[in-house]
C-alpha cells in the first residue's frame, strides 16, 4: 500500500490536524474568559461604565471563539475510539479516567453556566452573572488541566503495570497520573501559554483601534490589560519552558537530542540557533551554535553531558529491541525553534509596549495624556519615538496576536511528534495504536471530510471576528445598566424582550 | 452486583440524560421547519433551547468518556465499527454547534436562513442516527474474536435498526413539541400541541412495534415491564397533552424516553456490545470493562459529581422558566 496514504499515516495526519486546529481556539477560550471575568469583575465593582462596554466587546470576541473550541473538542474526545482502537483497548483503562473528569467536572462546568452568562444579563443579579463567567473560566482551567494530565501519561507514563494476561496497562495510582512533575509542568507551560495568546490578542485588537484613533477609553484599558497579561505570561512561560525541559532532558532524553540536531552526546553541550544536516548520515553540515547552553537548559550545568540522538537511538535499541527510534529531526528541530521564536518575539513586543505607552513613571507632565487620548510612545524621558517608528511599533503590535497561535501551534507539533514513534513513551508504538479494522478508505474520508470542514469554518469564524473587531464595544443600553435584582428576571413588563437573543 | 454491572447502569444513566435533554432540543431543531411560520417564530423556537443545547450535549461527552474509561473494549469497537455513521453525527454536531452561536450574528437574510437549514438537518440527522446505532448495539452486529467490527457499513443499515432510527426521531420531535408548548406563549404554543398529538401518534405505533421486536428478539421479564412503561407514559403524554397539561406532558414524554432507553439496556445486559457471528465474541460487561481500580476511582467521581451536575443544571431551567413568545425576540437583537 502506497505508504503515503497508508491508514495510519491518514489516521496520524487527522490527529494532527485536528488537533492543532483544535488548539487554535483552546487558549484564546481558556485566556479570554478569565480575561472577561477580570473586566466584568472590575465593572461590578467599580461601576465604571468603560470596563462594562470592554467586557461586552471582549466576551462577544470570546463567545464567536469558545464556539469553535467546543465543537472542535467533540471529535477529540471520539477519534481515540475511531482512529486508534488499538490504542483504546490498550490504555482505555488509564486514559479515559482523566477524560471522564474532564467531562464530568469540566465540560458539564463550562457549558451551562456559559449558557447562564450568554442568556443571564436580564435574567440574573449582577453578581450571580458575573458568578458566572468566572466559572466558565474555572470550567476552562480544570479541562485544560485533565486532559494534559493525560497527554503527560502519554510523554511519561506512571502509575500503572501491564497486564499481561489481558494484554492492557492498567491504572495503579491515579493520583500519580494526576500530580506527576510532566502533568504539573505541562500545565504551567500551556496555561501560561495560553495567556500570552489572549494577552497578545487583546494587544493586537487594541492596537487596531487606537492606530485608528477609535474607541480609545475602553482599549486604552484593553490594550494595557493585554500588555500586562503579555509580561507576566511570557515571564511565566520562560520558567515554565525552563522546567518542562529539565523534565523532558531526564524523561525524553529523545526529544531533547532532536529539538537541538545534537547528534552525539558531548559535555557542555551547545544550544543550536541554525542547523542544517543529513539525517541518513547522522550529523549536521552546518550549525550555528551557543556553546554550553544546552547542557545548562537541560541540567542547569554548563558542562553536564547531553546524550545525543545516536547514542539514544542505541540505548533504545538495546532496551526496547531492533527498531529505529528517531523521530523526523528536521521537524523536531525546527518546530523548537519557531515555537521558542514566536512566543518570545510576542512577549518582548508586549514588554516594549508596556514601557512605550507607560503613564507615569520617568514620564514628563506634557507627555502624560487624557482619558480620551491615544498614549504617546515614549523610548526615552522626553523623548517619544517618531511618528515613522510609532506607526511601526503599533503595526508590529496588530500583528503579534497571531504570534503566540503560531508559537502553541509548533508546541504541539514538537512535543507530539517529537515522542514518535512512541505514542505512549516506551511503552506503546504508534504504528500498534491504530485501528486495525477501519480502511483506508473510511480514514481517507473522515480526513477529508473534516479538513474540509474545518477550512470552511475557518473561513466563517475569521470573518466574523473581524466585523465585531471593527465594530468595536456597543453602546450600552438602559436595560445593561439596569440588571434585574430577582434570580429569573424583575417582572416589571412580562413582554420586554430578552436583552440577549439568537 | 458488581463494579461493572454498576458502570452498565451508569452509562445506560448517561444515554438516557443526554436522549431527554438532547432529545427535545433536537426536536425543537426539527420543528424549526414543521411548526415556525416566519423568522420571529424559528427564533422564538430556538431560544427555548438556547441557554441550555449545550449543557444537553455534554451528557454525550461524558457519555464517551465515561464509556472509554469504564468499558475500554467497548468504547473501541463501537466507536471504530460504526465509523462512518458516527462521522457523520460528529459533522452534524460540529456544524450545529457553530450555527446556533452564529446564526444571529449576522443580518443578511442569507446567512440566517443557511444556519436556519444546518439547524433543521443537523437535528434530524443525529436524532435518527443515534437510533439506528442503539439498534444495531442491541440487535448485535459482526464482531469477530478480537473484538473488531468487521461488517460493512451496509450491514448497519438493517430494517430493526432503521425502524429503530424512526423511532428516535419521532419521539425526540414529539418530546421537542411538548417542550415548545411549555415553553412558549402564543399562537406558536397552541399549534406545537397540535403537532405534539400527531407525531406523538406516529411515534407511539413505530415504537410499539419496535420495542415488542426488541422484546421478542432479546427481552425477559425486566425488560416486558420497561417496555409496558414506556408505551404506557407514551400514551399518558398524549392524554396530558390534549388536556393542555404541559407540564404533565413534557415529564411523561421525559419517561418514555427513559423507559424505552432502559428496555435496550436491559435487553443488553450482561452483553454490551452482542457478536451476531458467535456468542462467545460477544463484548459483555465482564470482558469490555476496566481494571477494579479504575472503575472504583470513576465511581467515586460520579457519586460525587453527578448529583452536583444535576443540580445546577436544573437550577438554570429554574432561572431560564418564563415562556418565550415573539414579543420577546428584540428586533435587532444579535
Amino acid at each position: 500500500m502506497n505508504l503515503a496514504l497508508a491508514p495510519e499515516t491518514l489516521a496520524r495526519w487527522q490527529f494532527g490536524i485536528t488537533t492543532v486546529y483544535h488548539f487554535l481556539f483552546v487558549p484564546l477560550t481558556i485566556s479570554l474568559a478569565a480575561l472577561t471575568a477580570g473586566l466584568q469583575t472590575a465593572w461590578v465593582r467599580t461601576e465604571n461604565e468603560k470596563y462594562l462596554r470592554a467586557t461586552k466587546f471582549w466576551g462577544k470576541l470570546f463567545l464567536i471563539n469558545i464556539a469553535m473550541g467546543v465543537v472542535t473538542g467533540i471529535v477529540q474526545e471520539f477519534q481515540f475510539g475511531m482512529n486508534w482502537s488499538d490504542y483504546s483497548r490498550f490504555v482505555g483503562d488509564i486514559f479515559g479516567a482523566p477524560l471522564a473528569f474532564e467531562a464530568l467536572i469540566a465540560f458539564f462546568f463550562e457549558s451551562t453556566f456559559i449558557g447562564l452568562w450568554i442568556f443571564g444579563w436580564d435574567r440574573l443579579p449582577k453578581k450571580i452573572h458575573l458568578a458566572c463567567i468566572w466559572m466558565v473560566s474555572i470550567g476552562t482551567i480544570l479541562s485544560a488541566y485533565f486532559i494534559l494530565a493525560a497527554n503527560s501519561w502519554m510523554q511519561h507514563p506512571v502509575g500503572y503495570r501491564i497486564n499481561k494476561a489481558k494484554g492492557r496497562a492498567e491504572l495503579t495510582d491515579f493520583w500519580q497520573v494526576l500530580t506527576q512533575n510532566t502533568a504539573l509542568a505541562q500545565a504551567f507551560h500551556t496555561l501560561s501559554a495560553s495567556f500570552l495568546t489572549g494577552g497578545a490578542f487583546m494587544v493586537g485588537v487594541a492596537a487596531f483601534h487606537l492606530f485608528r484613533k477609535k474607541h480609545i477609553r475602553v482599549m486604552k484599558t484593553s490594550l494595557r490589560l493585554g500588555l500586562v497579561t503579555v509580561v507576566i505570561a511570557g515571564m511565566l512561560i520562560v520558567i515554565s519552558g525552563d522546567t518542562l525541559g529539565k523534565v523532558m532532558f531526564k524523561q525524553q532524553p529523545m526529544k531533547m537530542a532532536a529539538a537541538e540536531a545534537l547528534w552525539d552526546g558531548q559535555n557542555s553541550a551547545p544550544f543550536s540557533i541554525f542547523a542544517y544536516g543529513d539525517v541518513s548520515k547522522g550529523h549536521n553540515s552546518v550549525e550555528l551554535s551557543v556553546p554550553g547552553l544546552l547542557s545548562f537548559l537541560a541540567d542547569d550545568n554548563f558542562n553536564s553531558h547531553v546524550p545525543g540522538i545516536n547514542d539514544t537511538n542505541k540505548a533504545e535499541q538495546q532496551k526496547y529491541g531492533p527498531g529505529d527510534y528517531r523521530p523526523i529531526i528536521p521537524v523536531t528541530f525546527w518546530a523548537f525553534r519557531w515555537m521558542i521564536g514566536f512566543g518570545m518575539a510576542s512577549f518582548a513586543i508586549g514588554l516594549a509596549g508596556l514601557w512605550l505607552t507607560r503613564k507615569k513613571f520617568m514620564l514628563p507632565q506634557h507627555l502624560r495624556v487624557g482619558e480620551d487620548e491615544v498614549p504617546h510612545l515614549v523610548l526615552f524621558r522626553n523623548k517619544p519615538l517618531s511618528a515613522k517608528l510609532g506607526r511601526l511599533y503599533w503595526l508590529v503590535a496588530i500583528w503579534t496576536l497571531a504570534f503566540p497561535l503560531i508559537a502553541n501551534s509548533w508546541g504541539w507539533i514538537f512535543t507530539e511528534m517529537g515522542r514518535q514513534p512512541w505514542v505512549v513513551y516506551g511503552v506503546l508504538q504508534t504504528r500498534h495504536a491504530v485501528s486495525p479494522g477501519v480502511s483506508q478508505t473510511e480514514v481517507l474520508i473522515s480526513v477529508i471530510t473534516f479538513t474540509a470542514l474545518y477550512a470552511v469554518l475557518a473561513v466563517v469564524e475569521v470573518k466574523l471576528l473581524a466585523k465585531y473587531v471593527k465594530a468595536g464595544p456597543p453602546e450600552l443600553t438602559d436595560a445593561d445598566l439596569n440588571p434585574p435584582t430577582k434570580i429569573g428576571g424583575d417582572s416589571r413588563d412580562a413582554d420586554k424582550p430578552m436583552a440577549f437573543s439568537y | 452486583m458488581e463494579l461493572h454491572d454498576v458502570w452498565f447502569v451508569l452509562i445506560a444513566v448517561l444515554w438516557i440524560g443526554y436522549f431527554f435533554l438532547e432529545g427535545f432540543d433536537f426536536g425543537v431543531g426539527i420543528l424549526t421547519k414543521l411548526l415556525a411560520r416566519d423568522r420571529p417564530e424559528k427564533r422564538v423556537l430556538i431560544n427555548t433551547i438556547g441557554p441550555v443545547w449545550d449543557g444537553n450535549e455534554v451528557w454525550l461527552l461524558t457519555a464517551g468518556g465515561a464509556t472509554f474509561a469504564a468499558f475500554p473494549e467497548w468504547y473501541a469497537t463501537l466507536f471504530s465499527g460504526f465509523y462512518l455513521p458516527l462521522l457523520v453525527i460528529l459533522v452534524c454536531l460540529i456544524v450545529r454547534g457553530v450555527a446556533f452561536e452564529y446564526r444571529a450574528k449576522r443580518p443578511e437574510e442569507n446567512w440566517q436562513r443557511n444556519w436556519e437549514n444546518a439547524i433543521f438537518w443537523t437535528s434530524l440527522v443525529p436524532a435518527f442516527l443515534w437510533g439506528v446505532a442503539f439498534g444495531n448495539i442491541v440487535r448485535g452486529v459482526k464482531i469477530d474474536k478480537n473484538f473488531e467490527y468487521v461488517g460493512t457499513l451496509w450491514d448497519l443499515l438493517n430494517p430493526y435498526a432503521l425502524l429503530g432510527g424512526l423511532v428516535t426521531l419521532t419521539l425526540f420531535t414529539f418530546h421537542g413539541a411538548v417542550f415548545t408548548a411549555l415553553k412558549t406563549v402564543g399562537d406558536i404554543r397552541e399549534r406545537a400541541r397540535k403537532l405534539a398529538l400527531w407525531v406523538g401518534l406516529v411515534t407511539a405505533a413505530l415504537a410499539l412495534v419496535f420495542l415488542l421486536w426488541t422484546q421478542i428478539d432479546s427481552g425477559d421479564g425486566k425488560s416486558l415491564v420497561a417496555m409496558i412503561v414506556a408505551v404506557a407514559a407514551l400514551v399518558a403524554a398524549l392524554a396530558a397533552n390534549q388536556a393542555g397539561r404541559e407540564g404533565w406532558s413534557f415529564a411523561l414524554s421525559g419517561v418514555t424516553i427513559l423507559a424505552a432507553v432502559a428496555m435496550l439496556f436491559l435487553s443488553l445486559f450482561p452483553n454490551v456490545m452482542p457478536s451476531s457471528l458467535n456468542a462467545d465474541w460477544s463484548l459483555t460487561v465482564s470482558n469490555a470493562s476496566s481494571s477494579p481500580y479504575t472503575l472504583k476511582i470513576m465511581t467515586w467521581l460520579a457519586a460525587i459529581a453527578t448529583p452536583l451536575v444535576m443540580l445546577y443544571q436544573g437550577w438554570t431551567y429554574w432561572v431560564f422558566r418564563k415562556r418565550i413568545g415573539t414579543q420577546h425576540i428584540a428586533e435587532t437583537a444579535h
